[in-house]
């Protein structure tokens, strides 16, 4: 019975959703190459070195004094 | 899906980062990449989208890939999973539209509102169970290539179509439709 009922399940799927063989859209119709060049240019600048170096003085400054962070969050 | 092979030394010049030896490699596979993830995700668009995000992860990736084994196979694993976070995103993002399954010919077989609302239990699915669902019982692709895509074992593909297909079940009886 209950396996019955999944084999019924399964058609319906099939029967919903359809298989993509022969639907527009099923093969890709034009080249991507082009749009894939434009996502390698549009690369995530890189930080400078003086940033990070900047970010780990601020970062071992607020270790030996806890207390300054008041300051910082004040000045921010 | 066909396997396309090339030459070891594109794959070579491609570990090392070389451009066109990975404009070769996407000029040759990126239709059988847009052909994997358009089964997935059922929308031409997206798989547009994704089949260059999955290429922007190989070419991130390219120090890690071994020469040694097919291109293909590798870029089919990265290419199911940007269409499963695209799945998941969606499925956050969107309150289950009704345009899933955009079929171009109505099914005479069944009713819209089964359709409506097998599509909507469908959608319901966990994006790993609608993944598995799709490739073994829409698409009908051999388990072992669905496996290799995933991840994971033939066995868990065939738990995990079993688990999607029990959950439609409860979830289409909820709905009111006895299969």
């Amino acid at each position: 019975m209950r396996e019955h009922q999944e084999e019924r399940i399964e058609q319906l799927l099939r029967e919903t959703l359809q298989p993509i063989n022969g639907r527009a859209g099923a093969e890709l119709r034009g080249d991507l190459w082009p749009a894939m060049l434009k996502r390698l240019e549009a690369r995530p600048a890189q930080v400078p070195w003086f940033d990070w170096a900047l970010l780990g003085a601020v970062i071992a400054w607020l270790l030996f004094f806890p207390g300054a962070i008041p300051v910082l969050v004040y000045h921010l | 899906m066909p396997v396309l092979t090339q030459p070891i030394d594109v794959l070579l010049r491609f570990c090392d980062g070389d451009l066109d030896a990975f404009e070769a490699l996407f000029r040759q596979h990126q239709r059988e990449v847009y052909g994997w993830i358009v089964r997935i995700v059922r929308d031409p668009a997206a798989a547009e989208d994704l089949t260059v995000e999955t290429f922007w992860r190989i070419y991130r990736a390219h120090a890690r890939f071994d020469p040694a084994r097919s291109f293909g196979p590798w870029a089919r694993r990265i290419a199911t999973n940007a269409a499963l976070d695209h799945l998941k995103t969606a499925r956050r993002e969107t309150e289950l539209p009704d345009d899933l399954s955009s079929p171009l010919l109505p099914e005479p077989g069944i009713s819209e509102e089964i359709r409506q609302k097998t599509a909507r239990a469908f959608r319901r699915l966990p994006p790993k169970l609608q993944v598995a669902a799709t490739l073994a019982l829409v698409e009908e692709q051999p388990y072992k290539e669905i496996a290799e895509a995933l991840g994971i074992s033939t066995g868990a593909v065939k738990l995990r179509v079993f688990r999607a297909v029990r959950i439609l079940r409860k979830e289409l009886k909820r709905q009111g439709v006895e299969p």
